[in-house]
């Protein structure tokens, strides 16, 4: 057996006897495939194996078919036409087709983009890309409670403003931004309004029409579909939207993505989205009792808890908490039969605590205490009482080990301390 | 990142946690890194004076798992050293005994200072004037 499930029976007898360890909560990293997605993907590599783009025989037409399904289920779920449909290989590339593409397109309107500093870095670093060839971009900050203020974009969009990006749902606070909003003051102005979705598609409704979006970047990975393939949706009326292509090639999805389909991986894709419009009232709503639960049986429980983001305006299924005087890795460490993320920089490449957190003016020290919860479609309300207690016994005797507690208790202001900086 | 088996034991099982009054004289104090860093180690020390032994040894860590085990491994190995063997340890020792990674070498360092810290603290309570800190930037609070 390759992945062991375990089973443990807390000695304290406190009702989490039959959960199966570890316990995937990780969801906003990537979700596991739906059966139901699988089930229709698997004729895709076998009998239906052949090239969409094969004009001329059955096994093309198969394929193709299947592509078009997907398509208009896609289309579907966000209130587009088959036509606005591009597929790509996952959000990232939709991000760099949708910002390059149109930078190049527009380059004659103007060079100056605006995004914000929490978005992720598929966005971020294709807009750094963009300055090194001579664009203007205007990284909007965020509040203390993760949303940019409008009047901030609006000062910002000027005569040479061809785009504006901002993302629907944060990735590590599970934030919703003013989509709606950004995207009627981007029409006023006459500016397009790109937003990745990554995180928000299937998860809480998203409609290109009513919120205004000219561009949108879809993943597969984060909503129970597979990984590898992605959607960029391309406004085709009012007004019409033309991205230049970043890659070449046969010339496929109208031109704008060239390379040979991922067939089964767009299947799986649209089988997701055809799910997730089916049941996402009711999944918002058992994810969001979920979440909620999680939340009071953590915060409940322990004082100097602090959630980061707002609640009001969020992804059902996300929690992202900082827990004062304990230090993130160490605490995943603790919960290591549980699979969560951290913002603290041990847990990161670059050794810097999450950019995402320090945007919202939470202190470095914050940002390193962080853990994100990202609740999914497969979780259980026991797994959920499991996690908080295991949190909260873990935050215990961290606290216990942490010199920074002690003082606290001591009544030391820990800001008044003279820290000697690494 | 997967750690060393050294590395799990020590956190799931610190030596010697705790606190000493650190306002006795027989007991040296260090405190280093920074809250904002990610990690911050108290480690005390108990010294006997006579024998210059290091009877006593306890530490509290605000960090990672790394920066936890290499403190209480700390503790440990100072325990029963006099003051001047302790401040022989060098934190590629630590490094070594806990198959630490290259990005967590900075956790043995830290550990490395915190030892020193504790001495010179205890030092200075014995009346010896102590020069200002070796490592730069790095001072107890």
């Amino acid at each position: 057996m390759s992945t062991e499930v375990l089973t443990r029976d807390l000695a304290e007898g406190n009702g989490h006897a039959d959960v199966k360890l570890p316990i995937y909560m990780d969801n906003h990293a990537t979700t596991p495939v739906d059966p139901r997605v699988l089930e229709e993907m698997l004729p895709y590599f076998t009998d239906k194996f052949g090239n969409s783009a094969s004009r001329n025989h059955v096994f093309g037409w198969t394929a193709e078919e299947g592509v078009e399904q997907a398509r208009e289920r896609i289309a579907r779920l966000i209130g587009a036409t088959t036509k606005e449909i591009v597929f790509t290989s996952g959000a990232t590339e939709s991000d760099n087709l949708a910002i390059k593409g149109a930078a190049e397109m527009y380059r004659e309107k103007g060079n100056h983009v605006i995004t914000a500093v929490t978005e992720h870095k598929a966005v971020l670093d294709t807009c750094k890309r963009l300055e090194k060839y001579g664009y203007r971009v205007t990284y909007l900050p965020v509040q203390k409670n993760g949303l940019i203020d409008l009047d901030d974009l609006k000062r910002a969009i000027d005569d040479k403003t061809i785009l504006v990006t901002i993302m629907a749902a944060n990735n590590e606070i599970g934030v919703l931004q003013p989509v709606a909003e950004i995207g009627k003051l981007c029409h006023e102005r006459g500016v397009l309004f790109h937003s990745d979705a990554t995180q928000a598609v299937g998860k809480v409704p998203m409609d290109v029409q009513k919120m205004n979006i000219d561009i949108m970047s879809i993943s597969g990975h984060k909503m129970y579909g597979p990984k590898g393939v992605g959607a960029l949706y391309v406004r085709r009326k009012n007004p019409r939207v033309q991205l230049a292509a970043i890659i070449d090639g046969g010339g496929h999805e109208r031109g704008m993505r060239s390379g040979t389909l991922n067939v089964p991986g767009i299947v799986g894709l649209g089988k997701a989205c055809s799910i997730a419009q089916e049941e996402m009232p009711a999944e918002i709503k058992r994810l969001g009792g979920l979440r909620d639960r999680l939340k009071e049986r953590i915060m409940g429980r322990l004082d100097e808890v602090f959630v980061n983001g707002t609640m009001e305006h969020r992804l059902p299924n996300n929690l992202n908490i900082s827990f004062a005087y304990v230090e993130g890795e160490s605490l995943l460490m603790g919960i290591n039969d549980i699979a969560v993320s951290s913002g603290s920089a041990c847990t990161s490449a670059t050794l810097e605590p999450s950019y995402v957190l320090k945007a919202l003016g939470t202190g470095d020290d914050l940002a390193h205490s962080s853990i994100r919860f990202g609740i999914g479609r497969f979780n259980t309300e026991a797994e959920v009482d499991y996690v908080a207690d295991r949190v909260v016994e873990t935050v215990n005797r961290l606290r216990e080990l942490s010199p920074l507690y002690e003082m606290a208790k001591e009544g030391i202001d820990l800001a008044s301390v003279k820290w000697a900086a690494e | 990142m997967a750690y060393s088996n050294k590395v799990i034991d020590h956190y799931n099982n610190p030596r010697n946690v705790g606190s000493l009054d650190k306002s006795s004289s027989e007991v040296g104090t260090g405190l280093v890194g920074a809250p904002e860093c990610g990690d911050v180690m108290k480690l005390q020390i108990k010294v006997n004076r006579e024998t210059q032994v290091i009877e006593e040894a306890k530490f509290k860590t605000f960090g990672c798992g790394s920066a936890i085990a290499s403190s209480s491994l700390a503790t440990e190995w100072v325990k029963g050293k006099t003051v001047d063997e302790a401040l022989a340890i060098k934190n590629t020792d630590i490094v070594r005994e806990l198959s630490l990674p290259p990005v967590k070498i900075h956790c043995s360092v830290l550990a490395e200072d915190a030892i020193r810290a504790a001495i010179r603290d205890w030092k200075t309570k014995q009346g010896e004037p102590q020069p200002a800190p070796a490592t730069a930037g790095k001072t107890t609070a």
